[in-house]
C-alpha cells in the first residue's frame, strides 16, 4: 500500500534561514493527520511543500508515491486546499467562483454544474448561489473555500487553520463536514491552533516547533506519554509547593496556577486536601493543550 | 539570480488559457463600461488635437495633422491597455485579491498564471484597436486597405507592453511605486515616440535613444505605416523589433514573477 504522504529528511531554507529542519513523517491513506505548533513553527511551510507550491530544499517528499519536484501538476490535480487566508475570487459570485475554479481542473461544464449544486448543498450555501462573495459572512466564506477545495473530488485535503475566527456553530459544522469526508475515504491533513479541534478530528498528529518535529503519535498516546491521563490544577501558593515537594510529586508552575501531573488523581487530591489543607483544587482530564504548552511553552519550569 | 536565471525558458502549458478566460469573464461583467474608454478617448483627442490644434499645424510631411496623429492614438491605446492591465491590474490580482495563490493550488503553475495574464493584457490591446480602427476609419483618416492588419499587430504590441507592465509589477515593493515607471517611462513615451510630432525634429542622440529604448516608437511606426498603406522595409524592421524584444521581455517578466512568488 502506498502512503498518502511520505516525507524523509525534509528541509526548507528561506535564503539563509532554515525554516524546516530535517523532518520525517508519513501519512496513510484515509487518515486524518494534524500538525500542531506555535506560530513560526514551520507548519504552513510544510503544508506549502506538500501542496507543491513551495519547492523543497533538501530531502524527499512523495505524495501518493509521486515525487513533488517532478509530478506537481499530477499531484495538484487530486489535492484540495483550504488555505489559511480566504482567497475567494471577489470579482465573482458564489457559483461563478466554483465554476471558474473547476475550469482550472479541466472539469467539463456539465459535470462542473452538477458538482457545484452538490457541493453548495453539502456546505449549505445553495440559497447564496448568486451572491457576490464579498457579502458572505466569515463562516460562509470558509464553507465556500471548503466547497471550492472539493470541486476536483480530492483524495487528499489540506486544511490550514480551517476554523480560525469562526463562531462555535460554524466550527461544528466544518468539523461535521470533515468527518463526513473522512468516512468517504479522503485523507485529511490539518493544521490548527485549536487543540480541541485536532484532538477531536485527528487520528495522528505531530507537534512542531522551531522547524522540528518534537513528537508524533495519536492524540491519546501523546497525552498519555507527556502528561498522564489527568491533571490537577491548584493555585500557585508557596505552601502548596512545599507540600508537593515533600510528596515528591511532578508538577509545573503556569503563572498563577500549578499543574500537578498524576496517574492517580484521587490519591494526590486526597493528599493535598488532607495534608496541605488546601481547598481550591480541580482535577480534570489532560488535553492536547497541556502537551502543547509543556512542549512549546516559554515559561518557568521546575 | 544571474542572467541565465532571468532568461530561463518558462514551462507554459495550454492551461494558461484558463487564466485568460477568468480575466475575460470579469471583463465581460462590465462590458459596457469597458468599451467606453477606447471608444471615447480617441474621439476626444482627434477633436482637440486633430481638428483644434490641426488648424494651426496644418500638415506634417505633407500629411494633414489629424491624419498624422490618428494612427498614433491607436498605438498609445495599445500601450496603455496592456501596460495598465499587467501592472496595476495584475498587482491587484496578485497582492490584494490573492488570485494567483488560489490558482497555483490547482494543476496550473505560476508560469501558466503569468502567461495567461500577459495574453489577457495583449487581448485588451487588441480589443481597443478593434474598436478604434473602425471609429477612425469612419472619420476617413486611415487607408482601409491595410488597416485591418493593425488589429492582429496590436496583439503582439500589446504582449510587449504587458510584459513591461508585469516586470514592474514583479519588482515593485507596493502599488504606489508603480507610479514611477508610469511617470518616468510611459508618459515620456506617450509624448516622444513620434506620436504627436515626428522624432526627426529631436536631437540625434534623443532619436537614437527613442529607437533603442522606447518601444512605442516602433509600435507607432508600424501602425502608421499600415494606416497610411505604406508597405516597406521599415515596417518589417518594426515588426521584428517588437516580436524579438517582446519575447525576451515575456521570459524575463515570468522569471521575475517566479522569483517574487515561488518561495
Amino acid at each position: 500500500m502506498v502512503s498518502a504522504v511520505i516525507a524523509k529528511d525534509l528541509h526548507k531554507y528561506f535564503k539563509d534561514q532554515l525554516a524546516v529542519k530535517n523532518i520525517s513523517f508519513s501519512i496513510e491513506e484515509g487518515e486524518t493527520f494534524g500538525f500542531l505548533g506555535p506560530n513560526g513553527a514551520g507548519k504552513t511551510t510544510t503544508m506549502r511543500m506538500i501542496q507543491c507550491v513551495s519547492p523543497i530544499s533538501r530531502g524527499k517528499l512523495e505524495i501518493m508515491g509521486m515525487d513533488t519536484t517532478k509530478y506537481h501538476r499530477e499531484i495538484k490535480s487530486f489535492m484540495g486546499v483550504v488555505p489559511q487566508e480566504n482567497n475567494l475570487d471577489g470579482d465573482f459570485t458564489v457559483y461563478e467562483n466554483l465554476l471558474v475554479y473547476s475550469r482550472y481542473f479541466d472539469i467539463p461544464r456539465g459535470e462542473a454544474d452538477k458538482r457545484i449544486d452538490e457541493l453548495l448543498d453539502f456546505v449549505h450555501l445553495l440559497e447564496k448561489r448568486d451572491v457576490m462573495t464579498e457579502s458572505l459572512s466569515g463562516g460562509m466564506k470558509r464553507r465556500l473555500v471548503l466547497a471550492r477545495a472539493l470541486i476536483n473530488r480530492p483524495r487528499i485535503l489540506i486544511l490550514d487553520e480551517p476554523t480560525v475566527g469562526l463562531d462555535p456553530q460554524a466550527r461544528h459544522m466544518i468539523w461535521e463536514k470533515l468527518r463526513s469526508l473522512k468516512r468517504q475515504g479522503v485523507t485529511i491533513v490539518i493544521t490548527s491552533h485549536y487543540l480541541d479541534e485536532v484532538e477531536k478530528l485527528c487520528d495522528r498528529l505531530v507537534v512542531m516547533d522551531y522547524g522540528k518535529i518534537l513528537v508524533q503519535g495519536t492524540p491519546g498516546g501523546v497525552i498519555e506519554r507527556f502528561i498522564g491521563s489527568n491533571i490537577i490544577e491548584a493555585e500557585n501558593d508557596p505552601a502548596i509547593l512545599e507540600c508537593l515537594k515533600q510528596k515528591d510529586a511532578s508538577y509545573e508552575i503556569m503563572g498563577d496556577i500549578v499543574h500537578i501531573y498524576a496517574a492517580n488523581t484521587a490519591e494526590i487530591s486526597e493528599y493535598l486536601l488532607m495534608e496541605c489543607s488546601f481547598p481550591k483544587i480541580t482535577a480534570r482530564p489532560a488535553t492536547l493543550e497541556d502537551v502543547f504548552l509543556k512542549l512549546t511553552g516559554r515559561r518557568l519550569r521546575e | 539570480m544571474n542572467i541565465q536565471g532571468y532568461l530561463k525558458i518558462p514551462s507554459i502549458s495550454i492551461r494558461a488559457f484558463k487564466v485568460w478566460q477568468r480575466n475575460r469573464d470579469v471583463f465581460m461583467k462590465d462590458i459596457k463600461l469597458n468599451f467606453l474608454p477606447p471608444l471615447l478617448e480617441p474621439m476626444l483627442y482627434l477633436i482637440a488635437l486633430g481638428f483644434g490644434l490641426g488648424k494651426f499645424v496644418e500638415s506634417i510631411n505633407g500629411v494633414p495633422y489629424v491624419v498624422f496623429i490618428a494612427p498614433a492614438l491607436i498605438a498609445v491605446s495599445v500601450m496603455y491597455a496592456s501596460f495598465f492591465e499587467c501592472s496595476y491590474g495584475s498587482y491587484v490580482r496578485m497582492y490584494y485579491q490573492k488570485i494567483f495563490d488560489a490558482i497555483v493550488a490547482t494543476p496550473l503553475t505560476i508560469d501558466d498564471v503569468i502567461a495567461g495574464e500577459l495574453l489577457w493584457g495583449a487581448t485588451r490591446s487588441m480589443i481597443n484597436a478593434s474598436i478604434m480602427v473602425p471609429v477612425i476609419g469612419i472619420f476617413g483618416l486611415i487607408d482601409l486597405k491595410y488597416s485591418l492588419l493593425i488589429i492582429p499587430f496590436a496583439f503582439f504590441g500589446g504582449l510587449l507592453f504587458a510584459a513591461i507592465g508585469m516586470c514592474f509589477a514583479a519588482v515593485t515593493p507596493n502599488i504606489m511605486s508603480i507610479n514611477y515607471p508610469v511617470l518616468l517611462f510611459i508618459t515620456p513615451m506617450f509624448l516622444f515616440s513620434g506620436t504627436f510630432f515626428p522624432i526627426d525634429v529631436l536631437p540625434l542622440p534623443v532619436q537614437y535613444f527613442a529607437t533603442a529604448f522606447l518601444p512605442l516608437t516602433h509600435i507607432v511606426n508600424v501602425i502608421r505605416s499600415l494606416a497610411f498603406g505604406v508597405i516597406d522595409s521599415s515596417l518589417l524592421f518594426g515588426i521584428i523589433w517588437v516580436l524579438i524584444v517582446g519575447s525576451i521581455l515575456i521570459v524575463i517578466s515570468i522569471n521575475l514573477m517566479k522569483r517574487r512568488l515561488v518561495v
